[in-house]
């Protein structure tokens, strides 16, 4: 197994975010996906930076895919999309509308918002191009091993959430222009203030959700730390880190430690901890009773 | 020609009821993980589903059965059954949203009408072609999260017909899209055909209040006296820094009647009505008002007058994503 | 839907429900074991739609009524009971008696009765929505079921449960069309 960086879902400002994919290329990762996942209205905020970042990391031997939008409904956000494909690189796609774009058999990536539950959506999704596949988070581990193993037979890469907060939900409506009483058209971009997303509780305190405008995420942080041995049995190929802020590069160096048997699962998950905003970790999806279900609690 | 009406049937007698009551077509699915409505005590056995069918037809009704949730690895034969039962019960469509699932039956069932269900999210044109080109897809369910001027730009790009919802329960996220509640209780619209499920609800009575929680997560409280809506996830009262409230959704439902005129401008083909939890009076109730409507609508006659005034009562409703205000 | 029914549910007078009051449990329980029967027999596919909770036990305590029932589905065979008091069960469904029989023939919308808390359920809420469910699709009339169980006693029965309908605003036969501001 090796390591991919999925997109920044968060928005982030351009001198950030052009530090962090700079950090990325001495980081210990195989690929990293980049572009706007989330919303089209950041995009003109940090776009100048993204050529640079494309050439320090190939420049470093990473290989890099650019990602769609997650929802696309506007005809700039089409146009945008289209234009994806002139750049060169793989496209990962994360809503499939992505792919009429892409030639019959020009090779691409699917990301996690993508629905892959099954051997036949892979199947069909390997026939038009599809070499590597993040599988959707919420997918038990029985799952994950059907279709890494449906992968392997078809020379498509299966890849797995790893680390960050989960990517639960994407809508028309922006809960962060909703929460400052302000119409999507006007939000003022005030999802920046949350590098991490916004938190949510329950009426009880109870730690829940996060916002992030139009997506709305897990509270607390996933972590496969304690999932390496039995995400590798099942033929997985590569685990996910979604970017965060605090020092990824360290987290990068921790978790490919633990894949060289240089770490274990405990001191791993301790440093994710650390740096998880609220300091909560979940793997539930894959082992648990829920989502939010963490294993070393069991 | 009046929009075609496309109304829910949780049971058989829901079903005999929306077509008396004067749906043109009916949707429902199988008693099993298959659909969307997985819901305790709903849905028809093979058997029921042949003999509504039969029903349904022998009043010119169609019936459309969703098989729209996503099947789990390794268990796709149960979907690939469920496709082959619709076909020999007599279904007019299948509703499906898994692109595997869809390849299939393009191959194994290519004379079965193929729509695809709002699960699907497909936001756009360029989306809803895609399931055309590549599977034959005839009618698209277009997600919730869009204003009939979008509606409007879609239809003038696409050559198969659309279907919008119009009445009942509002998913704020794009459907087939969303992992709150499997987070929240380990089953999921997309995987178990169900959202924020009755099996993981617990009320509780606390001081002069009513706790619903939902996984453990507390998702509203409200005072002993006071209406309390179903915990569903996304429409729960929660906390974020010092704001209280309905972050995702006020606990309202959908009511788009007002535009049925503006739709059928858009070129929308069908309207459907949200509820194969309801009861078969409340679907007849629905049905009958909604009939008169489209009726009226189509022969150039103003809608009934407060036609759904009844059903609204004493319930805050919204037009939903379908104005751009919404978002 | 959540609506004030509230508002507009007929609750028992008092009188009503006191005249129930001294009666005897023992002939009730045999009249609803009878009509079990008769349930069971008619409506299998009834028990058969509870799917996973059909060997569940649940208990519907009209609360205008000096009287709760049981109705247990274990063993395959369902049983109802009268009781003072609620007996254990998976499930409890509590509110007026007119919310029941309203829900049961049509007039009243079940998940509106939930979301108003004119029903309240305890325990496995699942179950409940099941067994709603279930009732639903079974089209009941109870004037026709007690009336085929009556015998001889058919027709003057059925005079008095239409007086009786009448009178309380009960809804005791199958009417299929909304009633209330649900």
């Amino acid at each position: 197994m090796d390591l991919t960086v999925g997109p920044n879902q968060f928005f982030w400002e351009a001198p950030v975010w052009a530090a962090f994919y700079r950090t990325l290329a001495e980081a210990p990762v195989a690929r990293v996906v980049l572009g706007e996942l989330v919303c089209s209205k950041r995009l003109p905020y940090f776009q100048q930076e993204i050529p640079a970042a494309i050439e320090v990391l190939l420049a470093a031997g990473k290989e890099v895919a650019l990602t769609s939008l997650a929802l696309i409904t506007l005809k700039r956000e089409r146009k945008l999309t289209a234009d994806l494909i002139g750049m060169g690189l793989p496209i990962e796609v994360n809503d499939l509308s992505a792919l009429i774009h892409i030639p019959q058999g020009t090779p691409f990536w699917v990301g996690p918002l993508i629905n892959v539950y099954n051997e036949g959506t892979l199947r069909w999704l390997a026939g038009r191009g599809a070499t590597r596949v993040c599988l959707p988070p919420e997918l038990p581990l029985a799952s994950v091993a059907t279709l890494a193993a449906e992968g392997a037979r078809l020379g498509v890469a299966v890849e797995v959430w790893g680390h960050g907060r989960v990517p639960l939900a994407i809508a028309g409506r922006c809960y962060h222009a909703r929460l400052h009483d302000r119409a999507k058209d006007n939000c003022q971009f005030v999802c920046g203030e949350d590098p991490d997303g916004r938190e949510v509780e329950t009426l009880d305190g109870q730690p829940f959700l996060a916002v992030n405008g139009v997506q709305t995420l897990s509270g607390s942080t996933a972590s496969m730390a304690h999932q390496v041995e039995a995400l590798a049995e099942a033929g997985v190929n590569a685990l996910r880190l979604s970017p965060q802020t605090g020092d990824f590069g360290a987290l990068c160096r921790a978790w490919a430690a633990r894949l060289a048997g240089q770490m274990d699962g405990a001191a791993l998950a301790a440093l994710s901890a650390a740096m998880a905003p609220g300091a909560r970790l979940s793997d539930g999806f894959l082992t648990g009773e829920a989502g939010v279900a963490w294993s070393a609690d069991a | 020609m009046a929009m075609e009406l496309v109304c829910p049937a949780g049971t058989p007698s829901a079903l005999r009821a929306a077509v008396e009551a004067g749906a043109h077509t009916i949707y429902c699915g199988f008693a099993d993980e298959t659909n969307a409505r997985n819901f305790p005590g709903l849905n028809f056995s093979q058997e029921e589903m042949a003999e509504s069918i039969a029903f349904a037809h022998g009043r010119g009704a169609k019936v459309l059965v969703a098989i729209n949730t996503f099947p789990r690895a390794g268990a796709e034969p149960l979907w690939h059954r469920a496709l082959a039962n619709a076909e020999s019960s007599g279904a007019d469509a299948v509703i499906l949203a898994d692109i595997g699932l869809l390849a299939h039956a393009a191959e194994h069932h290519p004379g079965l009408r193929r729509h695809l269900s709002v699960q699907a999210a497909a936001a756009n044109p360029d989306a809803i072609n895609l399931y055309a080109q590549a599977f034959g897809v005839k009618r698209v369910v277009l997600p919730r999260v869009l204003t009939v001027a979008e509606i409007a730009a879609i239809n003038r790009e696409i050559d198969v017909e659309t279907e919008v919802f119009v009445f009942g329960g509002l998913c704020v996220m794009a459907e087939g899209r969303c992992s709150l509640s499997s987070y929240a209780t380990g089953k999921s619209p997309n995987m178990n055909g169900v959202c924020s499920p009755a099996s993981h609800v617990v009320y509780a009575e606390e001081g002069s209040e009513l706790a619903a929680r939902l996984g453990g997560f507390t998702i509203h409280r409200t005072k002993k006296d006071q209406p309390a809506p179903y915990p569903t996830l996304c429409k729960g009262c929660f906390t974020s820094e010092d704001q209280t409230g309905h972050i995702f959704e006020d606990p309202v439902s959908l009511d788009a009647s007002k535009l049925i005129p503006a739709l059928a401008r858009a070129g929308v083909t069908a309207l459907k009505i949200e509820g194969r939890q309801r009861s078969r009076a409340y679907v007849a109730e629905v049905v009958r008002n909604f009939r008169a409507a489209v009726e009226a609508v189509a022969a150039g006659r103003p809608m009934p007058e407060g036609m759904l005034a009844r059903l609204s009562e004493g319930q805050a409703a919204t037009t939903g994503a379908y104005a751009k205000t919404w978002r | 839907m959540s609506a004030d029914t509230s508002q507009t549910l007929p609750r028992l007078p008092r009188l009503m429900g006191g005249a129930i009051r001294p009666l005897p449990l023992m002939p009730v329980s045999l009249a609803l074991s009878a009509l079990s029967r008769k349930l069971s027999r008619d409506h299998p596919g009834m028990f058969r739609r509870l799917g996973e909770h059909g060997e569940k036990r649940f208990v519907l305590d009209p609360t205008d009524l000096p009287l709760v029932l049981l109705m247990d589905l274990r063993g395959g065979v369902p049983k109802i009971t009268a009781h003072r008091r609620a007996p254990v069960a998976e499930t409890r469904i509590a509110g007026p008696l007119s919310a029941f029989l309203g829900m049961m023939h049509g007039a009243y919308d079940g998940d509106a009765l939930f979301f108003s808390r004119d029903l309240v359920v305890e325990g496995d809420t699942g179950a409940a929505l099941a067994l709603r469910n279930a009732i639903d699709d079974a089209e009941l009339d109870l004037v026709a079921e007690l009336a085929a169980i009556a015998g001889p006693l058919k027709a003057p029965l059925k005079a008095v449960l239409g007086l009786a309908e009448r009178r309380s605003g009960l809804v005791l036969h199958r009417v299929d069309a909304l009633q209330g501001g649900w």
